[in-house]
Order: C-alpha cells, then structure tokens, then sequence
C-alpha cells in the first residue's frame, strides 16, 4: 500500500516539477522568437528570475523521493539512460549560467541568450523522449538492468512524444509570459499561446492515434486504462480552457489550463505504465514494477512523514513568492533590481 | 582505463568542485547576514550598500553550487547505480530530505533577497536572509547525514534477494544520528565558517590596499575577523571529537591517517613519508599522542596495518582492505598543516585590527588576499581524507566501490562526460570568477533612488 501512496506522491512531485519548471524551460524555447529587443529580454527573464531556481528545486525532490521509494528504478533509469541524461544535466548546468551571469556580463550576453533556448529546447525534448521511452517500455535483463544503448531509445514512439513535451512547454511557457508581460511584447505571447495550443492537439491527437501501434503494450491493465482515462480529461479540460480564456484574454485562467495539460500529461504516463514504474518493452525481463521495487515499509513510511512536514512547508513558501511576484512585468519598471 | 577508475576520478572532480562553491556559499552566508542585520538596525544607505554588494555575491556563489548540485545527485544514479540499489532504502531519504526541507527554503527566500528589497518589508527581508542561511546549514546536514552513513554505518540490517543484497534501514534514528553525524558536521561547519571569515577579510584588504571603500573594508574586516577568530578556536574542540570518532569506529582510517604499521599505541605524525614497499612510515612524531588524545591513556593500542592487512586478506577483501596509504597520509597532513599558518593569520589580524593598523600593513593585506585558499584547500584535502581513506570500501565494511558502480555504463561514456564536465565547469568558473570580480571591482554602491540596476560598465 505504502509503494501505491509512493507512486503517486512521486506522480505529484513529477508533475509539480513539469508544471513549475515547465512556464521557465518553455519560456526559454520562446525566448528568442518573441523578445525583440534588450527590453523585452530583461523582462522575459525577469519573469522567470525570482522563481526559475525554486522550480527546479521539484525536479532534485522528485529525483530523491524517487532514489528512496524505488531505488532500482532510479538506479536503472539513471544507469540506463546515461548519455540521454549526462545532456539534461549539461543543459540544466549551462542554463543556471545563462540565468544567473547574463543579466551582469554584457559582453557575453550574445551567449548566454543561445545557451538558453539551445539548453531550454533540449531539456524539454529530451523530458518527452524518456517519458516516452518509459511509456513504450525498455530492454531489461533478468536482474533490472538496462539491455539496450543510446540508439534504442531514439525509436519512433519516445521521439513522437518528445516533440510532443516540447510544445506542451512551449505552451506553458508561452501562457506564462502572456500572463506576466505587458504590452506588444505580452501580444506576441498571446499569439504564441495560441499557435501552441494547436500544436498540442495535434500532437495529442497524432500520438494517440499511433500509440496503439508504436507502443503495444502500454495501457495494460483495467486500472491502467482508467487512470489514463482521467488523466486524459483533465487535459481536455486543460486545453478546452486554454483556448476559451486565451481568445478572451484572461490570461490566469489560460495559465491554469496549461499546467492542466501538463498534470494530464503526468498521469497517462502514469497510467500507461500502472502497476508498473519501467515496463519491460516485448518481454525482455520481468518490469519494474511498483509493489517489487520500493523501498522497505519502514524506509517508506519515514520518508512519508519527512514529506508530510515538508510538502505543507514548500507549498507555502510557493504560494508566498509568486503572490511577492505577482502581477505583470512592464519594460519601464526597473525597480526589481537584479536584471 | 576501467569504468570503475573513470567513474572514481568523475565523482572526484565533480564533488571537489561542487565542494568550493557549497563552502563558499555557507561562509558568504554568515557574512551577509551580519550584513543584512547591521542594516536592518541603523538603516544606514551605505549598509545597504554592503549587504546589497554580498547578496549579489552570495547569488552567484549560490548558483554555481545548485547547478553543481545537480550533478551529484544525477550522479548516484548514472554511475553508481548497483550502490544506489544497495543503499536507496537508507541513502535516498536524506536526498529527498535536503531538497524538500533546505532546497525549498533557500530557492524561495533567495527569490527575495534577489528581488524583494522594494516589494516586502524590511523586517521581512532581512528575516529571509536568515532563512536562506539557515536553509544553507539544514541542507549541509543532510548531505553529511547521508555521507556518515557510508562511512559509520548503523540503524541497518542487510537482505539479499535474487538482485542482490541491499541494507534495508531498522531504525531511522540510529541511522540519521550514526556514529559520525554529528562530530562531522560540527567539524565541517567550523572549516566553513574560518572560510567565510577568510573571504570578507580578503575582500577587506583589497579595498583597504587600493585605498577606498575604507568604511566599508572596516566593518568588514572587523567582521571577518570576529567570525574567523571564533570559527578557528571552535576548530580545535570540534576537529577533535572528529578524530575520535575515527579512532572508534574506523581503525583501518586510523592505521592509514597515521601511517601505523605495528600493533601498539599510537602517534601523532607531523610530517613523514610512507615506504609501502618495506612497510614502515618515516616521520617526525609525537609518540603515544593518539592514543592519550582519544583515550586518555597514553598505552592504549590500536591495530597496525600489517594485522588490518592479514585479516582483510584472509576475508578476501582486495588491496588487503587498505586505502591508498601515501595519499591519505599526506592529504590528512596536508589539512592538519594548514592549521597553524590559518592560526597565524587569524592572530594578526586580530592584533593589529585592535590597535587599529591593518589598514597600512601592506604584506599583511597582499597575504589575506591570497589567504582563503589556505582554508579551501584544507576543507578538500579534509573531504578528500575522509573519503579515500574509506577505500576501498564505498560503505564501509559492507560494499566495495568495485561492487557500487554502474554496471551498464561503458568506459568510452564515463570519459566523454568526464571531459563534458571538465570544460562545463571551467567556463562556468570563468562567468562566476567574471562576474565576482567584476563586482569586487565596483564596490559596494550607494544608489540615489533605491533601485539596482545590476548593469556593471
């Protein structure tokens, strides 16, 4: 029971981690089409600048939780997808840099703007192509390990959904800056919000439609399909919202649909595994699956009390720095010092 | 090179860089604070200036070590995966702990000190400088938590299941509060704070040699030096419980530090060099010092590394279960050495601060400048010690680093990324040492209308 409560504690810090880094990482794919000049760019990055470091802060939680609960995943995942992961790592380093030094180095500004769409772009589509991965199955031996190479995760499914994730967070990233901005540069946001939102659908639409095909044996159980169901909903509602306040440019709401997506994105790839965490693609070995890989009841339970304390404590320092930061950003208001 | 040598030498560059800019952050921490407090009671513009300029270094310092933090918990998983199935029962929890109870905390208030200053109340800013700090030494504790768990293991039983055994926690106190938490972190926390009163002493005399910001090199120096003075003399207490706490659970770290051969009382080495090829160490020594230090009695023996050796072998432990014994006997002198020259430097300044001369000392200030490498190169030999002297054991007594690395990552891989780091970090040092010099440069700066543009001509 305590590995079920897991999974899905691990379902919601994943989640909290595409949603949050989602409006930054999406924010920097956008960056360099929709910030014409210095001004624009302070503000892109101002919007991002008191949070971006807190958000990435889910995706460190979320990789600890996941080292506690279900070491052999972690252990797997992160061993098998080595070369996938070492770049992910590069580009979250490379970008720290972009969003920290940039602001004060003029002289390398011309830089650090590339580093962070190059860096941004392939977090995002890399994000999508594991999950992908995770979906559609892996290799494994009869011992858990990885079976397959770098090459075996480029297969047509993980590099659909990979494209996939990339305009979901150019979506997120797009609705974040249409709610922060102000003025041409907030309407070309606008605008991009809504370009993306067509791209998500038909990326939803084309993925589903293939999924059955590329990716047999996800969806495998009863319970499976039914969380995958739901999760599926809630990113309808997600995308019908983005739409319906995107047109009317009520732009929180529109925001709200978005990570909507996004949290419905998380759980049909929860579902698609479910019981599992990494299913073994074709039979190849026995999966990881949830009830087999946790941790000991006793290591599980003090984690859920560390995180019962914790998540009460993170939640409201969130809510307290965006409402700090809330309201828009405009090209005029210096006041906020930093960049 | 084997994937296990590559694997070694990646964590061993990615955790010793990591290791300067956690130090430094922690150290710059404390200095802000005092800073941001001093402000907050006279509302002084030229003491906003001052902890205006040390947020913005502590905000680079900070960033390098998240982004390098990353790295370290990728780490665990990407190239020692079979030590992550071993330990995750017992070594994740600190992990998940650290970046929900400290991450969360300094990510956040760190968003108001970058900011804030004119979108929350004053009282409220400079609690936030408190709440970072303190995110910053809860985060520390954690790591260390997990860190003495591999080295004093407790709280643990072991289980083998058809993957393999693992150690599965049994008690999560007797594993958190193992023997060697507390000793180490109170020790570690020490070198931190002798680092961040070496820094603010540094800057302190630059500016007292170029002959400007002079209030400012004032109080700093004064605070640098109080933070330094009290950090070194809370050293030696500290850096003592530690060294007993080796002398109780880790004999062969002892035998090894020590350079120890033959069953029998121990002394302290001063300097030496360790023939491994005849099995003797050549040193200048005080005898029976160990044994009187950590037991009270001057006869109390402690194991040879000739009879370690024997043992381990016999158990077929490889490299008869000893650490590379030249390297951790001099790293561990290098860091005992160290002392004495931070000592002196922490005793002049204090005298002349007093008598109110350091401001013309010429050779002393062109020393401090240089000085916080003394404290930095003590804490990563100190670091270093501790973990190589663990060798060649991962977790000690129960997995062998051979045993703890990734078995599905290829040698070619281990390397490429080696390399990828190597040149990451060297232009991430380059933007941070850019940008922190730069701002030392500038100054603190009095800004007429309370915004800061951070643009640096």
């Amino acid at each position: 029971m305590l590995a079920y409560i897991w999974f899905a504690l691990i379902g919601v810090l994943v989640t909290g981690y595409v949603v949050m880094d989602g409006l930054d990482l999406g924010t920097g794919i956008i960056y360099p089409f929709i910030a014409k000049s210095e001004e624009d760019r302070r503000v892109v990055l101002r919007s991002v600048g008191p949070v971006w470091d807190g958000n990435e802060v889910w995706l460190l939680t979320a990789g600890g939780a996941l080292f506690a609960a279900f070491p052999a995943v972690y252990a797997t995942v992160f061993s098998g997808f080595y070369l996938a992961l070492m770049l992910v790592l590069f580009c979250l380093i490379l970008r720290v840099g972009a969003l920290e030094f940039r602001p004060v180095d003029p002289e390398w500004r011309g830089f650090w703007d590339g580093v962070l769409f190059v860096a941004s772009a392939l977090i995002s589509l890399l994000i999508g192509v594991a999950a992908g991965n995770l979906i559609r199955g892996i290799p494994l031996t009869n011992a858990g390990e990885f079976a397959g190479n770098f090459f075996t995760l480029l297969n047509p499914f993980a590099l659909l959904v990979g494209v996939t994730g990339f305009v979901w967070f150019m979506l997120q990233g797009s609705s974040w800056l249409a709610l922060k901005a102000t003025g041409e540069l907030q309407k070309r946001a606008a605008v991009m919000r809504r370009f993306s939102t067509l791209a998500v659908i038909i990326m939803f639409i084309v993925t589903t439609v293939l999924a059955p095909m590329l990716a047999p044996t996800a969806f495998a159980t009863g319970t499976s399909t039914l969380i995958a169901f739901i999760a599926a909903a809630v990113a309808i509602v997600g995308i019908v919202m983005s739409i319906v306040y995107g047109s009317r440019n009520r732009d929180l709401p529109a925001f709200v649909g978005s990570s909507l997506v996004i949290a419905g994105a998380v759980g049909i790839w929860a579902g698609s595994v479910f019981p599992n965490i990494v299913p073994a693609l074709g039979g190849s070995g026995p999966s990881l699956s949830i009830a087999g890989s946790s941790s000991s009841n006793l290591a599980l339970l003090a984690m859920l009390i560390i995180a019962a304390i914790g998540v009460p404590l993170v939640l409201g320092y969130s809510v307290l720095i965006y409402r700090t930061y809330a309201g828009r950003i405009a090209a005029s208001d210096e006041t906020d010092g930093h960049y | 090179m084997d994937a296990t040598v590559l694997a070694r030498i990646q964590f061993a560059v990615t955790i010793m860089y990591h290791f300067l800019f956690v130090p430094l952050s922690i150290g710059i921490g404390a200095i802000l604070v005092i800073a941001e407090r001093r402000y907050y009671k006279s509302g002084d513009v030229d003491d906003k200036a001052a902890a205006d300029f040390w947020i913005k270094i502590f905000t680079a310092t900070f960033a390098v070590g998240v982004a390098t933090g990353i790295t370290m918990e990728f780490a665990f998983g990407t190239n020692w995966a079979s030590f992550s199935r071993f330990v995750g029962d017992i070594f994740g929890a600190p992990l998940a702990a650290e970046a929900l109870f400290a991450f969360f905390l300094e990510s956040s208030f760190l968003a108001v000190l970058l900011f804030g200053r004119n979108r929350v109340s004053k009282k409220f800013f400079y609690v936030a400088t408190w709440l970072v700090w303190a995110g910053s030494l809860l985060s520390a504790f954690w790591i260390i938590i997990a860190d003495s768990w591999m080295q004093t293991p407790a709280g643990y039983k072991i289980v083998a299941s058809a993957a393999g055994s693992k150690a599965v926690l049994t008690d999560f106190f007797a594993a958190a509060f193992n023997p060697s938490t507390l000793p180490r972190y109170f020790h570690t926390i020490a070198a931190i704070m002798i680092m961040g009163g070496f820094i603010a002493m540094a800057v302190a005399a630059y500016y007292f040699l170029m002959g400007r910001n002079t209030k400012f090199a004032k109080t700093t120096m004064s605070v640098g030096a109080m933070i330094a003075i009290i950090a070194t003399i809370a050293m030696a207490p500290m850096a003592h419980w530690q060294a007993v706490s080796v002398a109780d659970n880790q004999p062969v770290k002892l035998a090894a530090l020590e350079g120890q051969w033959e069953t029998g009382p121990a002394g302290m080495g001063i300097v030496g060099w360790v023939d491994t090829h005849n099995k003797v160490t050549h040193s200048i020594a005080i005898p029976n010092a160990i044994s009187l230090l950590a037991t009270g009695n001057p006869k109390t023996p402690y194991k040879g590394l000739n009879a370690i050796s024997a043992e381990q072998t016999a158990k077929g432990i490889p490299d008869g279960g000893l650490p590379p014994l030249q390297a951790t006997y001099q790293m561990y002198r290098g860091m005992i050495l160290l002392y004495p020259v931070i000592i002196l430097a922490v005793f002049l300044v204090w005298r002349l601060n007093r008598k109110d001369k350091i401001a013309t000392h010429t050779k002393l200030l062109k020393f401090l400048c240089f000085a916080p490498i003394a404290p930095l190169l003590a804490i990563e030999l100190g670091w270093a010690v501790a973990e190589v002297g663990r060798q060649p054991w991962t977790v000690y007594n129960l997995l062998l680093t051979k045993d703890a690395v990734s078995a599905v990552v290829p040698a070619g891989q281990i390397l490429a990324t080696l390399i990828g780091f190597i040149i990451l970090y060297t232009l991430m040092y380059i933007a941070w040492g850019r940008f922190v010099f730069k701002l030392i440069k500038r100054g603190p700066q009095v800004s007429e209308n309370t915004t800061e543009t951070s643009e640096v001509a």
